[in-house]
């Protein structure tokens, strides 16, 4: 187990790994946004949280059928599926080093999009820590789109749309809670709390559904 | 009726739609009628309707394989 | 191969031709019967009183929630037939569920528009993100068109069945939230008032025309339910006849 954590790890760093494109993504999405809405830095400052959390959500979405996709490729798939170990942990292992190695570089650079969206300590702080808790949620919910497009020739795009109407509420607690640190009678804790339930619900209900689904995808 | 514009609005759209599920269905279904009924015709039978057992006949576009 | 079409067992619906038979005893009664619900459920609709405080905008109610209804137990089929393809493999289960997505759509799209259009006199505006009702059914909407999507995108039926059935079981974590929506958040949607543990809360005189066009629209459901599922075994013919006939030409150029 810890084996496949650390070849998914390095794999992810390397250069043609992906991490640091998802980075760049969310950065090119994020740096993009004032130029379109206008240097008007109020403006910039109140849809920060809202622009750096949709920033994240699409460069995860991006990197996800790199889950599996590379797997299949080499025939290293085929070997997960026939290990004695359960499917769901080999799952579950993938998803923690598709995290650690797409999603944390998200959390990490988040501070640096936020001062672009002109937002205050408080508001990066909070959109960090949001981010921190509900990026693993995305990842759980990708991978079962993820396996589900696992043989698909362009299951890059479809993976989006499927995992999208999933995604939806983590953003929308991601989003809440961060704007609820910043303005003062909406409180923290409640969306923030919500986003942890929904990360642990998904890390259940995700490699579950992943494994299933990769199980049924070869035939 | 105040809001007349809303209402029959949304009984329209729902006639709509219910009319365009029921077309869809029944111009699916003539479509695929077509498709096999153009198969059949050019000699090739399902499996189960074939009426009784007959010389084989591999050319003849029988389906057995 | 004169076996009987009679249906004795439930297990003889396994068998698509003996389904198929079924269908086309079946299907005339419930288009029937549909008809004859909705020519009732119009006439209530139109008849009754108008509400007190919304007026006629009432009226949209019986269209907007059988809509609704059928939005949700449309996926609930859909789940039911999903558990039936990955537990044991039943081939009409495969069938069923790709059959009903574009159904559930259709409907799911119906109660957004219907619910916009009583929104508008009602709370002055079409749409507002903040409600959890709202944002659920969208999101119900986005997964069905995301099946339909799936459903396309992979050739071999059996493969594309098994895959989907695993996303509509994930994505059912969706309708007790729409369900409950209401109840857990503060919404601009109003709350349950038919389907609740104490009864229904509304007046017996707008629930009659209720009921019986949910019921009309049930119906209409099934019965397009059966003959969507009667033509996509029929596609699964042709394609499967086409790929014989295929192998068939192949082997008569090689002799």
């Amino acid at each position: 187990m810890i084996a496949l954590l650390s070849r998914d790890l390095k794999l992810s760093v390397r250069a043609g790994g992906g991490a640091l494109i998802g980075v760049l993504f969310f950065t090119a999405v994020v740096a993009v946004i004032p130029f379109g809405v206008g240097p008007d830095l109020n403006l910039l400052a109140r849809i920060g949280p809202a622009i750096v959390w949709i920033g994240a959500l699409l460069s995860s979405l991006l990197g996800l059928d790199r889950m599996f996709q590379t797997d299949r490729e080499d025939g290293s798939l085929d070997l997960m599926l026939m290990q004695e170990h359960p499917l769901v942990l080999t799952v579950l292992i993938k998803c923690l080093a598709h995290w650690l190695g797409h999603g944390l570089p998200l959390v990490i650079a988040s501070p640096l999009l936020g001062l672009f969206m002109n937002m205050d300590e408080m508001a990066i702080g909070a959109t960090m820590a949001t981010l921190l808790v509900g990026t693993p949620a995305l990842t759980f919910i990708g991978a079962v789109g993820a396996a589900v497009a696992v043989a698909l020739p362009r299951g890059g795009l479809l993976v989006s749309i499927l995992v999208l109407p999933l995604a939806i509420p983590v953003l929308i607690f991601g989003v809440s809670a961060a704007y609820a640190a910043v303005e003062e009678p909406a409180p923290f804790l409640p969306p923030f709390l919500i986003l942890i339930a929904i990360t642990m619900f998904f890390a259940v209900l995700g490699p579950l559904g992943a494994a299933l689904a990769l199980r049924n995808a070869d035939d | 009726m105040k809001y007349a514009f809303y209402v029959f609005t949304s009984y329209g759209v729902a006639g709509v739609m219910t009319l365009c599920l029921i077309a869809w269905v029944w111009l699916d279904g003539r479509a695929r009628r077509q498709e096999l009924a153009e198969l059949e015709a050019s000699g090739f039978r399902r499996r189960s309707s074939r009426p009784a057992p007959e010389t084989p006949d591999d050319m003849g576009g029988e389906t057995k394989a | 191969m004169t076996e009987s079409l009679a249906i004795t067992k439930l297990s003889d619906l396994a068998n698509p031709t003996r389904f198929m038979a079924l269908v086309a005893r079946l299907v005339p009664w419930l288009a029937a019967i549909t008809a004859l619900l909705f020519a009732v459920g119009l006439y209530m609709s139109f008849t009754t009183e108008g509400d007190y405080q919304q007026g006629d905008t009432v009226r949209i109610m019986y269209v907007h929630v059988p809509a609704a209804w059928l939005a949700m137990m449309c996926y609930t089929i859909m789940a039911l037939s999903a558990i039936g393809t990955l537990v044991w493999r039943h081939p009409l289960a495969d069938v069923s569920h790709k059959a009903a997505a574009p159904l559930g759509a259709a409907f799911t799209l119906l109660a957004l528009i219907t619910g916009s259009l009583w929104g508008k006199p009602m709370w002055g505006t079409w749409w507002t993100w903040g409600d959890a009702r709202l944002t659920s059914v969208f999101i119900l909407f986005l997964m069905y068109l995301g099946l339909i999507a799936l459903n396309r995108a992979i050739d071999d039926p059996s493969r594309a069945a098994r895959v989907a059935a695993v996303l509509i079981l994930v994505g059912f974590v969706n309708i007790p939230i729409i369900k409950f929506s209401v109840e857990w958040w503060n919404t601009l949607h109003q709350k349950s008032s038919v389907l609740r543990l104490d009864g229904p809360t509304i007046d017996p005189e707008f629930l009659r025309p209720l009921l019986v066009m949910a019921l009309a629209f049930t119906l209409l459901f099934f019965t397009l339910h059966l003959l969507a599922m009667r033509n996509e075994i029929l596609r699964r013919r042709v394609s499967a006849q086409r790929r014989m006939s295929a192998r068939i030409a192949s082997r008569g150029d090689a002799a």
